[in-house]
């Protein structure tokens, strides 16, 4: 069904307040976009005047906002289908679906041309990148074909670090790549453990998660690889001499934790009306390891330094 | 249109208004503060 045969373009049935074009964003996705964004920045080597750090950050933060607009847009009609998204202001015909897209555009474009003109160039081409990957390679093309779309879906999310490391550095290293491959490999088991215990609401909408196509004990199975590879990457950072001692102590019990949560998940099978314990555990948990592994990245680099390799 | 809904359309006008007023305010300083910083450097 393409954009403009979707039955959410009707006019609106109640007037759309400030707050909806608030939600447009993803405020809670964007919390976490923002934290990733600002930690690669304060990780980075060298120095960059504060008030063009904040800038940077707020053009991630509105880069992403604009993302998030965007994909609304795209998928109303989805979102209608899905109790945890049927609440959103499209679906819910608190704004026509154009504003949602003129919203998003206004949003990605001022993002990019600001953070050109006030940080440098490589960071406004990558957080373009970052926007497009998003919008249209993620939610347009993936998201309805692949149940692999959480995989590279993923980078779009991983780009907020190494666009905050080179808002600094003006280039691309080796670390800002370790940092987006982190987010990377944490996405599948992230969002494939919320999969499972949401598996019916996705499975109504039609879009083809992994747990829908490929079944639960696949997912089980995958989720539990990549957490093995993202205990590597996690790693890795301290390996090459780009973080020191707090991230990679920090790096290895967290990381630890998160395979050993991957396990229960991995080796049981869903009863009928199972609450899910184990894949919630471990859903909340991967919030709280992302967080905390690029706390320790900014600890060790405010402590201890920069790395060697950085 | 009854007056209950004249009168949310208002409010939530009335909200979109302040909002875009202080978005705006926001964005006029920032400009400010990034002028100064980059003729700073020169």
């Amino acid at each position: 069904m393409t954009a403009t045969t979707m039955p959410f373009a009707a006019p609106t049935a109640l007037p759309s307040e400030w707050r909806d074009y608030f939600a447009l964003t993803k405020p809670r996705v964007m919390s976490l976009v923002v934290f990733t964004g600002l930690c690669g920045l304060l990780a980075a080597p060298g120095h960059i005047n504060p008030v063009l750090g904040f800038t940077a950050v707020l053009c991630i933060a509105i880069g992403a906002g604009g993302a998030g607009a965007l994909n609304q847009w795209w998928e109303a009609d989805l979102d209608a289908r899905m109790k945890r998204t049927a609440q959103r202001p499209v679906p819910q015909g608190r704004m026509p679906r154009s504003n949602a897209r003129d919203f998003g555009v206004a949003l990605a474009v001022a993002s990019v041309l600001l953070m050109g003109l006030a940080v440098n160039t490589l960071a406004a081409a990558i957080l373009a990148v970052s926007i497009l990957y998003y919008a249209v390679v993620y939610t347009i093309w993936l998201k309805p074909r692949t149940p692999q779309n959480i995989v590279i879906g993923g980078g779009a999310g991983a780009f907020p670090p190494l666009i905050g490391w080179v808002a600094v550095t003006g280039h691309i290293t080796l670390m800002p790549v370790l940092l987006f491959a982190i987010i990377f490999m944490w996405t599948p088991p992230h969002f494939w453990a919320l999969a499972l215990f949401v598996k019916s609401d996705y499975a109504k909408a039609g879009v083809p998660m992994m747990p829908v196509v490929k079944g639960e004990a696949s997912t089980r199975r995958q989720i539990l690889a990549y957490a093995v590879i993202l205990f590597l990457v996690g790693l890795a950072p301290w390996w090459v001499g780009g973080a020191g001692a707090i991230y990679g102590v920090a790096a290895l019990i967290l990381s630890g934790v998160f395979v050993a949560l991957c396990f229960p998940v991995a080796l049981r099978r869903a009863e009928e009306g199972d609450r899910m314990k184990p894949e919630k555990r471990l859903f909340a948990y991967s919030v709280l390891y992302l967080f905390a592994l690029f706390t320790a990245l900014v600890a060790d680099r405010l402590i201890l330094g920069p790395g060697l390799a950085a | 249109m009854t007056p209950e809904e004249q009168e949310a359309l208002k409010r939530a006008r009335r909200g979109r208004n302040v909002a875009l007023g202080l978005l705006l305010l926001g964005v006029i300083v920032l400009f400010y503060a990034i002028t100064l910083v980059k003729f700073g450097h020169h």
